[in-house]
């Protein structure tokens, strides 16, 4: 089949990589704020009904979002199975504790109201919360990681060797950027709430939703300092062309006189998403303070975007640096699939991925409107 | 059995794929069971079908929420646990789980939020076409998924390059309309159907006996009994197609199946029970029927199956093939691209498709080539599973199988004759067959995951080379870490499907839509 030529293979490799990114940025930007509010539950809402009418916001909607950790998951298995076998197996406790916690969501939105029992919800309540706060912190707490480079190696027979511990990703700019992250995530939450929810709840959500806006602006702006003064970036020197074939131990890596910050001075338009990462925060802040919901809601997800975007491109071409022997960093130009399934999936993605958005919009406008009190007073019986 | 890194990893995806798939069949089931219930609403108008609906509606959201749940875990307990697996194979296996994503759970999951917020929201159809949007999600997803695993089993469209070390796809066609997917994907989604079927039977069957709830309970065997007689059938049927698939692709899984250690002359008989013993290679008490082996595994009356001493002996061989791969493939290697040497070049290309068989020496010797003679006869006994378990719950599948048929038939019968009430021991039957799909389930992939032993991928990539550098502990940490968990979500989902079930459905206010205008309430219970 000669069908996949016709688009290059450097040039799907760099679709890819966007199409990563695209993923990532759509499960924080959905699934982000259903995590936001998880960890909101605890502050803006009281009692019950006021935490009821939290978890309705999200309640019908947060499923079909999680679908974009899944998908992304799955899809970097398709395109970059290097950094899926690297990430996963390196990265391997902090899997299992992200995994537990998300799978204390389905069950604790689902089984939460199934009983009146005020202990019962109680304990929900607190697995809901972790179910938001530990993923967010760790997944910042990875890429964080994945800044600084993993310890790993790859043998000639391309098998991963992780010489890491748990506890050594617990490191002061590793957990610096998963705060950052938990402070993106609340800040987003409090923005959906301020346009889901009516009352006292939407009111508190906008509060909190501003001082986690405040701290992200903190905290990006400090996690870049950090990475400025204390992290070496990677180079690479030679042995990479855009169209190899995908074996990371082709080409030769250094970190000396390497700076993250160096793509920016040699492509100052990608400064954008810095500022749109800045930018976003502030405009989330201020309409949280005002009385704009979509447009708080619309500044809050450009600040999820701009952020994460801020990472990727910081990195490029690297996406998962090694620390112990650079040569085994995996890049954009020596991780990705083979040419065929680059374009197969491509092909997929183009045809299925609109659709979907098609029809998550259709739903989310069917689901139109606010959730008060009274709402879960009318459908207390369907109401999680 | 020695505990290491491969056993503890085996074990953990065995457990967390066994868990996940006793929430999965009964959603794939239950959501085509819900959306025909919703279909007959919407066409009749008749207000208990929508009550229905809701009913066990309440009961698949129980169930769903740990399919999701557990669901989560597989989709990274690859790249978790298996690592070398996700390098080797990543380029083929990765797509359809991606695609699943894409396709089906989105569909699933985003309008299973309507599912059960949309009632007072949509209108009827609307909130029908939701319905059916998480019923296709639902089976959709399960198509994609036994695309990958069929490939597993029967791995096509796909060759080695030495460049990348890995598999890399040459035909994607191939991977998607693999036979093996086609006849798994059938069996797998009827066996859910059958799971639903009975689970309803089985509720309903309670209401009776209490004499609670029966028009909802009549209406529900209804259509639960025909349903699950169409799908008992198409299990058995393509069970069967799946049983031809393996004796295609899989011939040492079929022979450790039937426990038939030698080759007999054709047309082979079936051995319907017997005690097999691994030490001495024999199954000793056997009782068979002639010719049926023969028949189900080659359609034909001439041709023979081999037996699992005859498949050791060709393992032999292909060992001996694989060593010649590897041996070309160090050459290719060590040349780095720079000069081609075409002797090897060749005979890797002769040799190439059973590289896979070198591994197998790994357990051995770090050089395959190195390997001895008694080396070489071990690794090729390793390519026999452990018959006895294999053996059992093959038969012990089959056999509920036809079981399903006859039960399934009975009440369809006897539903349409409406002589139900009277046969108290049927319904409680009913009630104790609950658990039995379950049972015939999990057995089934057992059959078909452990009979592919030693193998991850069949013939490409041996289990034990497949795993992740880890340490001992952290798997033996998230083994247990799982267990634990997944096991008090199970206590607590099935306490919440007993609640449920014993609240029975609950009243609705809608009426019964009359072309006349005149409006009748559901009935009072």
């Amino acid at each position: 089949m000669i069908l996949f030529e016709l688009i290059d293979y450097s040039v799907l490799k760099v679709i890819w990589w966007v199409l990563l990114g695209v993923l990532l940025i759509g499960f924080a930007a959905t699934d982000g704020f259903d995590m936001g509010v998880a960890i909101l539950l605890p502050f803006v809402a009281k009692n019950d009904v006021e935490r009821r009418v939290a978890i309705n916001t999200i309640g019908p909607i947060w499923e079909g979002n999680q679908v974009w950790f899944i998908l992304a998951g799955g899809a970097i298995f398709a395109a970059w199975p290097p950094l899926y076998a690297v990430s996963f197996s390196g990265f391997y406790l902090a899997m299992f504790v992200i995994l537990a916690a998300l799978i204390l969501r389905p069950v604790g939105f689902k089984y939460r109201s199934k009983k009146e029992d005020a202990a019962w919800r109680r304990n929900w309540d607190a697995a809901l919360f972790i179910g938001g706060f530990v993923p967010a912190l760790i997944f910042g707490v990875a890429v964080g990681n994945v800044l600084q480079g993993i310890p790993f190696r790859l043998t000639d027979e391309l098998r991963t060797i992780y010489e890491g511990t748990f506890f050594g990703l617990l490191n002061p700019f590793a957990l610096l950027c998963g705060l950052l992250s938990v402070a993106m995530l609340t800040m987003h939450g409090g923005a959906w709430l301020a346009v889901k929810a009516g009352g006292i709840v939407a009111e508190r959500g906008r509060r909190y939703g501003s001082y986690a806006a405040l701290a992200t602006i903190l905290l990006f702006a400090l996690n870049g300092l950090v990475l400025w003064l204390t992290v070496k970036g990677y180079r690479i020197v030679d042995g990479v062309s855009p169209n190899m074939p995908s074996n990371p131990l082709f080409k030769t890596v250094t970190r000396d006189g390497a700076s993250w910050f160096s793509n920016y001075t040699a492509y100052p338009w990608m400064t954008i998403a810095p500022a749109l990462g800045f930018v976003g925060a502030a405009g989330a802040f201020i309409g949280l303070r005002g009385r704009s919901e979509l447009v708080t809601f619309f500044f809050s997800k450009l600040s999820v975007l701009g952020i994460i975007s801020t990472v990727g491109l910081s990195m490029f071409p690297f996406i998962l640096p090694s620390s112990i022997d650079p040569n085994s960093s995996l890049t954009v130009w020596d991780s990705a699939s083979s040419h065929a399934t680059l374009f197969n999936m491509l092909v997929a993605t183009v045809i299925f991925l609109p659709i979907v958005i098609a029809y998550t919009l259709w739903v989310y406008r069917m689901l139109w409107g606010k959730v008060d009190e009274k709402t879960i007073e009318r459908e207390h019986k369907t109401s999680y | 059995m020695e505990i290491d890194i491969v056993t503890l990893s085996r074990l953990q995806f065995a457990l967390t794929a066994m868990y996940h798939f006793l929430f999965v069949p009964l959603t794939i089931g239950l959501a085509v069971l819900l959306a025909i219930m919703e279909t007959t609403y919407v066409m009749t108008g008749r207000a208990i079908w929508r009550q229905m609906t809701k009913f066990w509606g309440t009961l698949f959201g129980i169930n769903f929420a740990l399919g999701v749940a557990t669901g989560l875990t597989m989709e990274f307990q690859f790249g978790m646990n298996w690592s070398y697996f996700s390098h080797y194979v990543g380029d083929i296996f990765g797509a359809p789980l991606a695609i699943e994503g894409l396709m089906a759970f989105f569909l699933e999951a985003t309008f299973v939020g309507l599912f059960f917020f949309g009632w007072e929201r949509l209108s009827k159809l609307q909130h029908l076409a939701a319905t059916w949007a998480v019923a296709i999600g639902t089976n959709l997803s399960a198509l994609w998924i036994l695309i990958a695993n069929a490939w597993m089993q029967y791995p096509v469209g796909a060759a080695f390059n030495p460049q990348t070390m890995r598999m890399e796809v040459t035909s994607f066609y191939e991977v998607l309309f693999n036979p093996v997917a086609q006849a798994k994907f059938v069996h797998t989604v009827s066996a859910g159907y059958v799971t639903a079927a009975i689970f309803v039977l089985g509720v309903s069957a309670w209401y009776l006996l209490k004499g609670r709830h029966r028009e909802l309970a009549r209406r529900s065997m209804a259509v639960a009994a025909s349903f699950g007689l169409l799908s008992a059938l198409s299990v058995v049927v393509l069970g069967d197609e799946s049983g031809y698939a393996a004796s295609e692709h899989q011939k040492m899984k079929l022979a450790v199946m039937e426990g038939m250690w030698h080759t007999e002359k054709a047309p082979a008989g079936f051995t319907v029970i017997g005690i097999p013993d691994q030490e001495k290679r024999e199954t000793r008490y056997a009782i068979k029927v002639p010719y049926a082996l023969g028949l189900i595994a080659t359609r034909s009356l001439t041709e023979e199956v081999p037996g699992i001493v005859d498949l050791v002996n060709r393992a032999k061989l292909d060992i001996a093939k694989g060593i010649k791969a590897y041996d070309a493939l160090a050459t290719i290697r060590a040349a780095k691209g720079q000069k081609i040497d075409m002797e090897a070049k060749n005979a890797f290309e002769e040799n190439g498709r059973y590289l896979g068989y070198a591994y197998l020496l790994k357990r051995y010797v770090e050089d395959p080539r190195k390997a001895t003679e008694a080396q070489i006869e071990k690794a090729a006994w390793d390519t026999v599973p452990t018959v006895w378990p294999m053996f059992w719950a093959f038969r012990i599948m089959v056999g509920l199988g036809f079981y399903f048929i006859l039960f399934t038939g009975t009440f369809f019968y006897l539903a349409s004759t409406g002589a139900l009430e009277k046969r108290r021991w049927l319904l409680r039957l009913a009630v104790w067959s609950i658990p039995l799909p379950w049972v015939a389930a999990e057995l089934g992939w057992f059959v078909a995951e452990y009979g592919r032993q030693p193998w991850a991928i069949e013939g490409m990539l041996p289990t034990a080379i497949a795993v992740s550098h880890l340490g001992i502990w952290e798997v033996a940490i998230t083994l247990a870490g799982f267990v634990a968990f997944y096991t008090v979500l199970l206590v607590i989902e099935v306490s919440l499907m007993l609640k449920a079930i014993k609240a029975g459905p609950q009243p609705d206010d809608i009426a019964d839509e009359n072309p006349r205008g005149r409006v009748q309430p559901v009935p009072a219970e």
